[in-house]
């Protein structure tokens, strides 16, 4: 109960609908024991005493009657579900907001898979118990116990007989709920092992075609694919063993209906009318009867949803802006780090020691080292995608956490190392930080980016759609895009977290050729392991395990004989006598 | 109904979606074929002398049952044992009751159990005969596909024809059968009561089908703002960094709130629609109702009827609607299967363009002697890959490709695996033409590693097995010690048990690079064709990658698309690529003295150094 009501703020607004779908629920219960009633009457006081003219009363009336329940009948079902719709919609909206603010640090620790199953499947679970769930547990309530109470008016022997196989319906369901649900869950676990067996195959073909494994693969997929033919001919044995026994024990009820009742009506003790009543009005107890643990499931696991989606909803946020953040006139690009630390978690060693650099505008500082020696961590101190544990990171001489976080990274050009792009145009995939920018000012920076080319060349140039459905571009294509989109922003900072190392090294080349011109005056951070990409730099910072081994010019690190200069042999070993040739 | 818009019709269709775009473009439904009916039945004839009448047969006993009850307790329960009050005929007739709905009973449960295994099996056999044709096929079946929709097909096209082949098509004959018994047995009944309560039946007929299509479609607008709603949040939480870093939070949060706001509506008027459908069928039943009070009354008064008939017609009044609503629902089913098959049928008539011959032979103990004779090869009419090219690599020699994008290293790589044929000319190996060989003899023989090798979920052990499924663990072992993965294995949490993925960040690209080299060492084919990763790897790793792939070359003929220097310079033989011509052969050496277009390479690759 506690979920439901730490979720109130997303349904309770909406509770009008709810109460007046309850309403129309209760007036359609009750109407609908009216149908026997009708037919008893029908049979005892039309027919058999021959009273004809009671007919176009009874017809008159059961129409008008039926008309009122055809309303409330749909307007129950319409009003519930409108309730669980516009829930819905303010609780999506919440979750998209709270998952566009949370940090790094939570999407480092998340499966979109995961996600994305909270965001569906657990949404629309919700949403189905707000819109249905509820609501049909009153009526079933409701319409078992009206019924109970006109079968117990007519006859309260008759009653009784009839409702003793009633227990042992109630037994045989609930085992059955507790056996189908698992194996419905298993079906689940099922097709997503199939799913991603599937899914593997087809993305790794070329790996599966270079190695030739087809056939390795096929029955990979064929024991996958037998285990999801085997687990639901499981589960529809469950319903098979149970459902028929159930049909058997609602129809023993009716045996037990007939026999006793028979004898009544033989003895005259009730009427014959009353005993086909009795008939619809077992159907009204059977069915609900049947149906209870199917909504009484859905309660366990709407709650179950709720708390998914609470998590979420309840997630720290950890990077937060000041109460009265700084907005600059402009950013000019000084970033300083003063003895900057820096753990991702807990339990893991630092990933930055004590780093302490200054780069005023218009300085190249390069960094270099291998992977995991906290390159990257020191970029996105930059942008506060996390925060230092320990030092101070100034932009412009004061600290990050002080600016307004919008206007901190709209002066902060970032090239990821994974170049993500959207499903949507070229264009507007290079405008994403700048949607404003003009056709003229998109081109100028795919041409600095060395895109401009290869974009026309595309059938729809600029237009092309990219994503799953769109056009699929080489990875060398995909990160020119990344650094036209982060040209565009025009920053004061631009960060090239190995950007080009998709790229051939002649289009490198022009690249930063190009960016040298655009970035004079600002300052430009490049993560590479090329030295190629980056001895040109101002100051070059060769890190390890989270340290600032070694730091300086290329000249000075190449004279320096460490790290650096180790690297540069590995990577220039055969220069020398390859250049002896060409001289 | 195709769904499919173009990016104008769906930014005026909605303004706000301006942003991104995610196009449907998978019709749901289709109309009725008989063509592709037929071929789909065809998966029921394995099963067509077994589980198919069995099941036919339980179907035909629960529904006479059903069907001969009421009727029992109208005209002979009520109208002889009741009436005329005799208690012994009451017991004879409900111990023959008590009997039929035990044999109902039995019946349902093998039928319910029949049914199940027949659709399940044939769902099985379509699935996996698509599965196995898809590996069959060859690259350019890929290369025009996202592995998306292939997964599409072959999961949730062939399970939305589960519903089909499990209850769909019994259900069809058992309603059949169901509405007309009781039709029939209304008519012997009470002919004139029959005529007048029949009047419902179109009317049902008419909600089941038209008031059902509105409400079908409505739904579809739903599923397809769905979808366009999930692939939406799927992309966001996957481009969150990038949204980050460009700080497009609150653009994207408006982008959300249009489609969600859309989604809404869509959904509001579905359920909208949904919402009459219950009452309709509900006022079609009490018009049923007070047909049989007025003129039911009246036939019994005027001693047209007995009771018993009055109650058999109100019992079976009741069941009418059931089979009415689930012949609509299974017309649903067919249109969607019809759509579903059709996509499923054009990937099984997808022939590979390398095809074997029948008379195949296989390879024994290759050698890997390579000939190019003359091969001339376009992937399409208008664009020649490669121009008449004449090569010849020689048992146990490295021959590295040189030359930009698009000057056919690939191709000639991708010829040799045989991936494709060549349009003019032979590639022989050993003297053998490829054609005249079998693929697999052909394919585990040669091993391509790829710059891009790919994680399959599982531990490492597994990973590299993929190699060479039959080996042992100290041969996995033994192979990733040979190029140098042990070191980075043995870090791992779990080492050679340390589960992996695709997408997960264990490994680095040098590691996972390292981990494809261990992986076709293990399969120790003759033939190597490699292709050299660019990716980011820092130096350290390259260099332990320099020294795995000397071992790795050792006693093959390795074909090298080559990037580094150091590579080049030390291959055997040197192939200059340009535009799918050769330029130049021979080795290093070789090519510098000469001057020619590989120096000029070499050249400007260090001018370009030094510039910066």
């Amino acid at each position: 109960m506690e979920t439901f009501q730490k979720l109130k703020n997303f349904y309770w607004p909406f509770k009008k609908y709810f109460f007046l779908s309850v309403f129309f629920v209760m007036i359609v219960a009750g109407i609908t024991v009216v149908y026997p009633i009708i037919l008893q009457k029908t049979i005892d006081d039309v027919v058999i005493p021959g009273n004809y003219q009671l007919v176009p009363f009874l017809a008159t009336g059961f129409i008008l009657i039926m008309i009122l329940k055809g309303i409330s009948n749909f307007l129950q079902q319409y009003l519930g579900d409108l309730f669980g719709v516009k829930s819905v919609y303010t609780l999506r909206d919440q979750l998209y907001k709270k998952l566009q603010r949370l940090s790094f640090t939570y999407y480092d620790n998340a499966r979109t898979g995961d996600l994305m199953s909270r965001l569906t499947m657990d949404v629309e679970g919700f949403r189905f118990f707000l819109a249905a769930g509820f609501r049909e547990l009153i009526r079933v309530s409701l319409l078992i116990v009206i019924s109970l109470g006109v079968m117990f008016y007519y006859s309260i022997p008759l009653a009784l007989v009839t409702m003793a196989a009633m227990p042992f319906l109630a037994i045989v369901v609930y085992r059955f709920d507790k056996k189908v649900h698992p194996a419905f869950r298993n079906i689940r676990k099922s097709l997503g092992r199939l799913n991603t067996r599937i899914q593997e195959n087809v993305s790794g073909m070329n790996t599966v075609k270079s190695l030739s494994k087809e056939n390795f693969e096929i029955e990979r997929f064929t024991s996958n694919n037998v285990n999801y033919k085997d687990i639901n001919i499981y589960t529809s044995n469950i319903w098979s063993r149970y459902f028929p026994l159930m049909e058997f024990i609602g129809n023993v009820s009716m045996v037990s209906l007939l026999i006793y009742g028979g004898y009544l009506v033989i003895n005259d003790s009730i009427q014959l009318g009353e005993l086909v009543a009795f008939f619809s009005l077992v159907t009204y107890i059977l069915g609900p009867l049947m149906h209870l643990g199917f909504i009484v499931n859905q309660f366990s696991q709407a709650k179950a949803s709720g708390e998914r989606l609470l998590e979420i909803l309840e997630a720290k946020e950890d990077i937060v802006e000041e109460d009265d953040p700084i907005v600059p006139e402009r950013i000019n690009g000084h970033i300083t780090f003063n003895n900057v630390s820096l753990t991702y978690t807990e339990d893991d060693d630092s990933a930055l020691k004590n780093i302490s650099f200054d780069a005023p505008p218009g300085k190249v500082v390069g960094l270099i080292g291998p992977t995991g020696a906290g390159k990257t961590s020191i970029t996105q101190l930059i942008t506060r995608f996390y925060e230092p544990e320990e030092g101070e990171v100034l932009v412009d001489g004061k600290p990050t956490s002080s600016y307004s976080l919008k206007w901190l990274r709209k002066h902060i050009g970032f090239v990821l190392q994974e170049s993500f792009l959207f499903s949507t145009t070229i264009k507007e995939n290079i405008a994403y930080g700048n949607p404003g920018a003009s056709m003229d000012e998109v081109i100028a920076a795919s041409k600095r980016a060395q895109a401009h080319d290869f974009i026309m060349e595309m059938p729809k140039g600029y237009d092309t759609l990219l994503g799953e459905r769109g056009m699929g571009l080489s990875g060398g294509q995909k990160q020119r895009i990344a650094i036209a989109r982060a040209i565009l922003i025009d920053p004061s900072i631009l960060v090239l977290d190995d950007a080009t190392s998709a790229v051939d090294m002649e289009t490198e080349f022009q690249i930063q050729k190009a960016l040298k011109e655009v970035m004079d005056g600002r300052t430009t951070f490049i993560i590479a392991h090329r030295i190629s990409s980056l001895k040109h730099a101002d100051e070059i910072l060769v890190l390890e395990e989270g340290e600032i081994k070694e730091r300086g010019t290329h000249e000075q690190l190449i004279k320096m004989n460490g790290s650096y200069h180790r690297i540069y042999d590995i990577q220039y070993q055969d220069r020398d006598i390859v250049m002896q040739s060409v001289e | 109904m195709a769904k499919s818009m173009t990016v104008k019709e769906m930014k005026k269709d909605s303004p706000h979606l301006n942003r991104f775009y995610y196009p449907l473009d998978q019709a749901v439904e289709k109309p009725f074929n008989w063509k592709q009916m037929w071929r789909l039945v065809i998966y029921l004839k394995p099963y067509a002398k077994t589980l198919m009448p069995a099941a036919i047969i339980a179907m035909l006993v629960s529904t006479f049952v059903r069907l001969v009850v009421p009727f029992i307790i109208g005209t002979w329960v009520i109208d002889k044992a009741i009436k005329d009050q005799n208690i012994n005929l009451l017991t004879y007739l409900i111990i023959g009751i008590s009997v039929l709905y035990l044999l109902s009973y039995a019946a349902n449960t093998y039928r319910i159990r029949w049914v199940n295994i027949l659709g399940q099996r044939v769902i099985h056999d379509l699935r996996k005969s698509l599965f196995s044709h898809v590996q069959r096929l060859s690259h350019n079946f890929f290369d025009k596909r996202s592995a998306g929709s292939i997964l599409v097909r072959i999961l949730n096209d062939v399970n939305s024809l589960q519903e089909l082949f499990t209850n769909g098509i019994i259900n069809l004959l058992m309603d059949v059968v169901m509405l007309t018994g009781i039709i029939v047995i209304l008519f012997v009944l009470s002919p004139p009561l029959a005529l007048a309560v029949l009047f419902i039946l179109p009317i049902m007929f008419f909600i089941s089908t038209k008031l059902r299509r509105k409400i079908r479609r409505s739904w579809q607008d739903v599923r397809i703002q769905k979808s366009r709603l999930n692939s939406h949040l799927n992309e966001s939480m996957q481009g969150i960094r990038i949204t980050q870093s460009f700080s497009q939070e609150k653009e994207n949060t408006e982008f959300f709130n249009g489609v969600n706001t859309d989604n809404y509506e869509k959904e509001r008027i579905a359920m909208k629609k949904s919402a009459y459908f219950g009452p309709f069928v509900e006022m079609s039943n009490a018009i049923g109702t007070v047909i049989l009070i007025s003129y039911g009354a009246h036939l019994i008064i005027t001693g047209n009827i007995e009771i018993g008939v009055f109650v058999a017609f109100a019992f079976y009044l009741g069941m009418f609607w059931e089979p009415i609503s689930r012949l609509g629902q299974i017309y649903n089913q067919l249109l969607v299967a019809m759509a579903s098959s059709e996509r499923i049928f054009e990937f099984l008539d997808e022939q590979p363009n390398v095809e074997e011959k029948k008379n195949a032979k296989a390879f024994h103990d290759m050698k890997g002697n390579i000939v190019f004779d003359q091969v001339q090869f376009s992937y399409d009419e208008d664009r020649v890959a490669l121009h008449e090219i004449s090569l010849n690599m020689k048992q146990g020699q490295t021959v590295a490709l040189v030359g930009h994008t698009g000057s056919g290293k690939s191709t000639i790589a991708n010829l040799i695996s045989r991936f494709y044929d060549p349009t003019k000319g032979t590639v022989k190996i050993d003297g053998h033409d490829l054609r005249d060989m079998r693929l697999d003899s052909l394919r585990t023989n040669i091993s391509v590693v790829l710059q891009d090798t790919f994680i399959f979920s599982g531990t490492i052990m597994e990973n590299i097995r993929f190699g060479r499924p039959e080996a042992t663990d100290e041969e996995v072992k033994e192979a990733a010690k040979v190029v140098g993965a042990d070191d980075f294995i043995k870090r791992l949490a779990n080492g050679y048990q340390m589960e992996v993925e695709e997408r997960g960040n264990i490994l680095s690209a040098g590691e996972r690079q390292l981990l494809s080299f261990a992986r076709a060492l293990l399969a120790d084919p003759k033939i190597l064709i490699l292709d050299e990763a660019t990716a980011s790897i820092d130096t350290e790793t390259e260099v332990k990658i320099q020294k795995a792939l000397k071992r790795l070359l050792e006693g093959r003929t390795a074909i090298m698309i080559a990037h580094r220097l150091s590579t080049i310079r030390e291959a055997d033989n040197i192939i200059v690529l340009e535009h799918g011509r050769l330029l130049e052969q021979g080795n290093h050496d070789e090519l510098m003295k000469k001057k020619g277009e590989y120096y000029e390479l070499v050249k400007s690759q260090f001018e370009m150094l030094d510039a910066l």
